[in-house]
Formats: C-alpha cells, sequence, structure tokens
C-alpha cells in the first residue's frame, strides 16, 4: 500500500492508469466512530473534485465523502454497505469507488504516506 | 468556554470533548455504541453537571409553579419529584424540566443547560414577593443509570435507594439524590456540592460496573425512549398537547397556568400537528429537518431528532406530523438527501422502560 496518496480530506487513492480507486484513511475510520450505514453513488455518475459522492452515517452523524479527483464512477463496492468494518485503509476490501480520471494531473498533488502521515499528527 | 467541576477528570479519560450549552462536555470516551450497550447492561456514569439547579422556596411557592407550569403542584408529597414543563405565553414551552418537592415550601429544579439564564429570568421576572429563587452554581450533578445503579449505590456510597421509588428523592448529607433519569433504566442523578464532585466520580468509576458515559450516547438512549430534547422536539412555539405528554397535566387541576389560552383550546379541539415516533423500515439514517410524507407524496411533517439506536439496531427519530396520520404503523417516506426512504409511524417509547415503575401513562 506504499503508493498509495492521501487527501487533506483523509481519502486516500491507487493510481490504476486513468483510474483513481478511492477509500477513506484510518486515521478517518477512527474520528467517524462507530459507523452504521454507508450511501454509495450510482456507477455512471459524473463527479467534480472536491464535490461530495458518498455519506457515512455514524450513530451521531452523517459524513461526507469528497472526491479527489474530476471523472465518471466506472464502478461501487457493493460490499461495503452490509460490510461497514471493510471500509478502511485497504485496498482489496476497503475501496469505494473507481473514478476514471478525466486529467490525472490532479492527482499528483496529493501527499504520500508519510506526508499524511507527518499531517495527521499535526492533528492531534 | 464553561468547564464543569468534572473537565479534568474527562480529559485524563481522553474523552472527545466538544461545546455543549456553551460548556467543553465529554460526548465520548470509548465509543457511542459500547456506551449506549453498557448503561442498557449494566451502568453508565454521566457528567451532567452543566444543567441548572434551582430552589424556589417561600409562602407561595405552589401558587407560583401552578402559574408557571401546567401540572398540578398542590398535590405533590414531600420527597417526590415530577417532570414539567414552564410554558410561555403563547403555549409553548421556555423549558422542560424535572420539579422535586423538598418540603411543604420548598421545591428543587433541574432545568436545561442551554436554557439556564433564560428560565431563570422567566422565573424572576414573575416572581412573587414571598417566594425566593436560589441558583446552585456551587453544585455538581452526575447521572448513574443502569440496571445495577442501585447495587452500586449501595456498595460505594453505603445509599440504600431500595425503599425509593422512580420519582423520588433521597438526601443523604449534602447529597441528593434522586431516581430518575434520561435513559429509561433504573438509576439515579445525585447532585452534590462541586467540591465534592471529583471524590464522588471517582468513588463510583472504581466499580466494576461502572463506565463513562458521553454526551453522545445520552442523546442516542433518550431517543430509544421518545424523550423530547429541548430546542429540538420542543421549544417556545410547541405546546404540551402538540408535543403529546398531556400527561403532565395529570386530571387538569391546574388552569390558571401562564399560556393556558392555547394549552386548553388544543385539548377541545385536538393540536394542529402531534409529536410521533418514526422508525425507518427502508435502508439509511434520517436526522433533525428531514422531511416527513405521506406515501401519496404529500408533505405531512418534519423529524425534529433522528439517529440510530444501539439496542434496536435501526434507524429512528422523532418529529411532528399531521394528526391525520398520527395512528401507529401508518407508512410515510422520510427524505434524506434527496432519497425517500420508507418509515412508519410508531407509538413511543421505542424501547420499553425499566425504571423501578415505569410511567405508563402517556397519552
Amino acid at each position: 500500500m506504499s503508493d498509495m496518496q492521501y487527501t487533506n480530506e483523509h481519502e486516500w487513492l491507487k493510481i490504476d492508469g486513468d483510474t483513481a480507486v478511492v477509500g477513506i484513511t484510518t486515521y478517518a475510520r477512527h474520528a467517524l466512530g462507530d459507523i452504521v450505514f454507508l450511501e454509495l453513488p450510482d456507477v455512471g455518475r459524473k463527479v467534480a473534485k472536491g464535490e461530495d459522492f458518498a455519506v457515512v452515517e455514524s450513530v451521531k452523524a452523517a459524513s461526507e465523502i469528497y472526491a479527489p479527483v474530476t471523472g465518471e464512477i466506472t464502478a461501487i463496492n457493493d460490499n461495503l454497505p452490509d460490510n461497514l468494518d471493510d471500509l478502511k485503509e485497504d485496498l482489496d476490501k476497503g475501496w469505494i469507488v473507481k473514478i476514471k480520471m478525466d486529467n490525472p494531473s490532479e492527482a499528483s498533488e496529493y501527499m504520500d504516506k508519510t506526508a499524511y502521515e507527518t499531517y495527521t499528527a499535526g492533528l492531534e | 468556554m464553561k468547564t464543569t467541576p468534572l473537565h479534568t477528570i474527562h480529559t485524563d479519560l481522553k474523552a472527545k470533548m466538544a461545546e455543549f450549552a456553551g460548556y467543553d462536555m465529554p460526548i465520548q470516551y470509548e465509543g457511542v455504541i459500547a456506551e449506549h450497550e453498557w448503561t442498557r447492561s449494566s451502568a453508565g456514569l454521566f457528567d451532567v453537571s452543566h444543567m441548572g439547579q434551582v430552589t424556589l422556596q417561600g409562602p407561595g411557592v405552589v401558587e407560583f409553579l401552578e402559574k408557571l407550569t401546567p401540572s398540578s403542584i398542590a398535590p405533590m408529597k414531600e420527597g417526590r419529584a415530577k417532570y414539567t414543563v414552564l410554558t410561555n405565553e403563547d403555549g409553548g414551552m421556555v423549558d422542560d424540566l424535572i420539579i422535586t418537592r423538598k418540603g411543604d415550601q420548598e421545591f428543587f429544579l433541574v432545568i436545561n443547560a442551554g436554557c439556564k439564564d433564560k428560565d431563570i429570568a422567566w422565573m424572576n421576572k414573575h416572581l412573587p414577593s414571598d417566594v425566593t429563587l436560589t441558583h446552585h452554581e456551587d453544585r455538581a450533578l452526575v447521572a448513574l443509570q443502569g440496571p445495577k445503579a442501585e447495587q452500586i449505590v449501595r456498595d460505594v456510597l453505603e445509599i440504600d435507594m431500595a425503599g425509593t421509588p422512580y420519582m423520588a428523592i433521597k438526601e443523604h448529607g449534602p447529597c441528593f439524590v434522586s431516581r430518575l433519569g434520561y435513559t429509561g433504566e433504573d438509576g439515579f442523578e445525585i447532585s452534590v456540592p462541586e467540591g465534592d464532585a471529583e471524590t464522588l466520580w471517582n468513588k463510583l468509576m472504581a466499580h466494576d460496573a461502572v463506565k463513562s458515559v458521553g454526551l453522545a450516547a445520552r442523546d442516542s438512549l433518550r431517543l430509544d425512549m421518545g424523550y423530547p430534547l429541548y430546542g429540538h422536539d420542543i421549544d417556545a412555539t410547541t405546546s404540551p398537547v402538540e408535543a403529546d405528554i398531556v400527561w403532565i397535566m395529570g386530571r387538569q387541576d391546574n388552569k390558571g397556568f401562564i399560556g393556558n389560552e392555547r394549552v386548553l383550546k388544543e385539548l377541545q379541539d385536538g393540536p394542529a400537528r402531534i409529536r410521533v415516533g418514526i422508525e425507518l423500515t427502508g435502508k439509511g439514517v434520517a436526522r433533525e429537518g428531514a422531511e416527513i410524507f405521506s406515501t401519496e407524496g404529500q408533505k405531512i411533517g418534519v423529524l425534529t431528532s433522528g439517529g440510530f439506536s444501539p439496542s434496536l439496531k435501526k434507524a429512528i427519530g422523532q418529529g411532528y406530523i399531521d394528526p391525520l396520520f398520527k395512528k401507529d404503523n401508518t407508512e410515510v417516506v422520510v427524505q434524506v438527501r434527496g432519497r425517500d426512504i420508507a418509515a412508519k409511524v410508531t407509538a413511543l417509547p421505542f424501547v420499553q422502560a425499566r425504571t423501578k415503575a415505569s410511567v405508563k401513562k402517556a397519552a
């Protein structure tokens, strides 16, 4: 997982050609607390960078997940809503959506693992 | 931001802290679901010192309280507590509160943190010359809630509450121990001088059956019970009839209270909207502000509280709807972010109360 990239909003993304696989980080998972529901977008939906595309409900509140790149959602992880423990920093099980990027250079601005760890340490 | 006398304890316990009613309060310690379930199975300890504690005393106190609230105060026995509301001139609510009769001419009130200043100003505005109001800013309040609470209080504090029924108080030195709460479980709220708060908390926490519980689980626990939360489910515009808490009026002997005109009229003619429980049958969670529709697509109301119940493992809430749709099990639709979620009107409480003599008087 060393080649994952990370956003300030605590999403991770893994670039595979012109597609970004997107999930949420362990830090986010911890901050959200007890997750009880995940609302996924429809396949085929166009999202703009920074737009919310999914909602995580905890007991207490709803939190949005933001698209790190602009493009079209080509796949959603249907398995997740019924297996919320899998929603974590795990490429195989924890991915939420795959986005076919309009502009792959958008993905180059994000942090690597080390930078993200420094970033989250500063938030404590 | 204001703090309670137990603030250092919460930060030492590494609680997730946030502002609530001007206070820096513990929202959760271990996690909402764990804390919720612990309270239902064992005993949860809550710091509710942000709430207001007030004493009213004097020859005119009964008459005064029968003006402030729609409840019958005169028949209250010493040592007994009552849930009621302060009504405003329009028949809405200034706050909801617990009043306890401590003596012939002395009552102890516990009021909401966010309403303290407003309530005290309201009471002072109407205060007769033969009644005095004392705001106990030097007292802390903790709640111990759960099926093991009675045993714990006996083991740790050496106070035997076995003979004290639900909605009654026992004074133990400077402590006021009231058998009531906001969770639907048996349990106590303990008022102590602020200097004794840490000792009391630590003694209770030392018991194996006790864990600290934050405000997030306090909210999910009260949602299970369908208890209204002031500022959300009840406010200055909602009447006791709309809120479906007419039972606080008992046999309706008290007709001279502030705002009685609207309340008595609604009792006769029925209210324009009524508070009900809403259970989501479709997938999702609905929160305060979500609109409620009939299955024909007509807007019939709005959710005033909502969340996920760790007890029931489903999403529940409460809201106000057109009384035409109030019948239990009426199918409705709740809209969340543009998505329709199937739901039904549900009798409150969602979870049966397990208090010592659970009040089953709800209208």
